[in-house]
């Protein structure tokens, strides 16, 4: 099965929880780093032209050159949190295999061995490398014992109407309460036919049909919410 | 306690710390970081033990993830020590690496020393390794009448030169590096194509007696490139040789201990690097300074590096 979750227990005894993230928005992100990268040196060499192209500017220019060919998202992943502008637009960023933030020697390792992944052409290599382990990691990855995770939004609550309280008719094992529960919050993504497809499933402990059923277990779930 | 009045509770330190998370941080504020951060645990503790839904799991979740990074960014900006690195960590692990830099060493000074034979027995050997517009060139860069020694065409300046020189040769050193993933064989060959480059040109310029520009040319900055180019080689041998023979570990853990050992390698080559191509391209191609003092300085460079890369030793412990 294909699991993208990723699980690390961590100082304070809590199994905190990642979602990792495939070649395809990291191929994204690459690509609008790289037009970012572009637009820089594009802007560069026309600044370091007045300079002269064979003194100071074109001296100042090899050397950004340099920085962006190599160190572009090793300061980014370091100083913004994991994420170049790329990986922001993407939510997307880079973390290390225990959650922790990237650390500049580990930012390096993965980006240093970019130029590994690349190979033959176009990071054929880092791709089937990425494939080939649960963690989508690429060789970089690898060595560096770092990973892409999607930065979870903050999840705000959804605002639940005015619902009235109902008591079960019979009483409920804890698990069985949260998946009526996890049902009234998220019955409002689902087709009505469906709502009364899962609803029907409970008749026995609803005594109604239909939408008569998936009211009185939305009203249910509230109960065992703690709605008074 | 039902989830709703648990939610009610906590609601507003929830939001208190999801919106100071998204405001950058300003000064020290581990302290409440840290306090917070245990406040979440507990929190997300409780909800998964009391069954409480997905959605608040999640949320708890997220906010503790994002808690543990903040708290342990904090910590990894405030460890980079320059001082420690200088005096201890970069000689041990020069240290650590003397069996990779011996290997890299051999690889690539004996190929420069055969190909440097070659050349300067046989006239025409130097065009089986560079054609024929390098060759002029090279010759053009050493020639005793030159203006100014070792300098490209384009170039009309020092600073040019010492960007070309950064740009260049720590890319040759980076690629070296990461050429050990490829089980070692890409550092190999960089080594390898490397010191038979040098080896011939040094070949070539002895038989035209360029003598007294070429060598007061390199015998400086030498000092740390060549000691440098050595490191990386060493460093992506590394990375070859842990996944070949991992040990008692498995081929993953082994790796990822390397890509960790290896980490203080690649900050010293770069600054190394840095040093060789500012006295690379302010230094050596002075044409006022005598060959004597060239020569003086030269050795001088040579013996603080290769002092200083043996230094290591009294730092292992045990």
């Amino acid at each position: 099965m294909l699991d993208t979750r990723y699980r690390v227990e961590i100082p304070g005894g809590i199994n905190l929880e990642a979602q990792v993230v495939g070649p395809v928005p990291r191929f994204f992100a690459f690509a609008i780093d790289l037009g970012i990268r572009g637009i820089i040196i594009l802007v560069l060499s026309l600044l370091s032209i007045p300079l002269g192209s064979g003194g100071m500017g074109g001296g100042f220019f090899l050397i950004f050159l340099f920085v962006i060919e190599w160190l572009y998202p090793v300061l980014f992943e370091v100083f913004s949190r994991g994420q170049t502008p790329g990986k922001k637009l993407l939510k997307i960023s880079v973390i290390k295999d225990d959650l922790s933030p990237v650390t500049l020697g580990a930012s390096m390792v993965r980006n240093l061995l970019r130029t590994v992944d690349f190979l033959p052409l176009f990071y054929l290599v880092g791709l089937v490398t990425m494939l080939s382990n649960q963690r989508f990691q690429r060789l970089g990855d690898l060595a560096a014992g770092t990973l892409v995770i999607s930065v979870p939004e903050s999840a705000k609550p959804a605002a639940m109407q005015e619902i009235m309280p109902l008591a079960p008719s019979t009483s409920l094992l804890r698990p069985e309460q949260t998946s009526i529960i996890e049902f009234l919050q998220r019955s409002s993504q689902l087709s009505e036919p469906r709502q009364q497809e899962l609803a029907s499933i409970l008749e026995g402990i609803t005594h109604e049909k239909g939408d008569n059923g998936v009211e009185q277990l939305r009203r249910i779930g509230a109960w065992f919410l703690g709605v008074r | 306690m039902k989830q709703q009045l648990f939610e009610t509770q906590h609601q507003a330190v929830w939001q208190q710390i999801e919106e100071s998370l998204e405001k950058p941080t300003q000064g020290d504020n581990s302290k409440v970081l840290a306090e917070n951060y245990l406040l979440l645990c507990q929190h997300l503790s409780i909800a998964k033990e009391r069954l409480y839904d997905a959605a608040l799991v999640e949320r708890l979740n997220n906010l503790v993830l994002a808690l543990y990074r903040e708290l342990y960014r904090y910590r990894s900006e405030t460890r980079l020590n320059i001082y420690a690195f200088f005096k201890r960590d970069f000689p041990l692990a020069i240290y650590r690496h003397r069996y990779f830099i011996l290997v890299a060493f051999l690889v690539l000074v004996l190929p420069g020393l055969v190909a440097g034979l070659w050349t300067y027995l046989d006239e025409d050997a130097v065009y089986s390794v560079l054609d024929g517009p390098e060759v002029r060139q090279i010759e053009r860069m050493y020639d005793p009448e030159a203006r100014k020694i070792g300098r490209e065409r384009e170039a009309e300046t020092d600073v040019f030169m010492f960007g070309f020189y950064i740009k260049n040769n720590i890319s040759v050193a980076f690629r070296c590096f990461a050429g050990g993933m490829l089980i070692g064989i890409g550092t190999l060959l960089v080594l390898f194509f490397n010191g038979m480059f040098m080896g011939s040109i040094a070949g070539h310029l002895t038989r035209l007696d360029y003598v007294d520009t070429f060598y007061p040319f390199v015998v400086g900055h030498g000092s740390f490139e060549l000691t440098a180019i050595v490191f990386s080689g060493a460093a992506g041998l590394r990375l070859g040789y842990s996944i070949l023979n991992p040990g008692h570990s498995s081929r993953l853990d082994s790796l990822r201990e390397a890509g960790r050992d290896v980490v203080p390698m690649l900050y010293g080559i770069v600054l190394m690097l840095i040093i060789a191509a500012f006295l690379e391209a302010f230094w050596s191609s002075s044409s006022s300074l005598s060959i004597e003092v060239k020569y003086t300085v030269g050795a001088i460079l040579w013996a603080l590096v290769l002092l200083y890369s043996f230094s290591g030793r009294r730092h292992e412990s045990g």
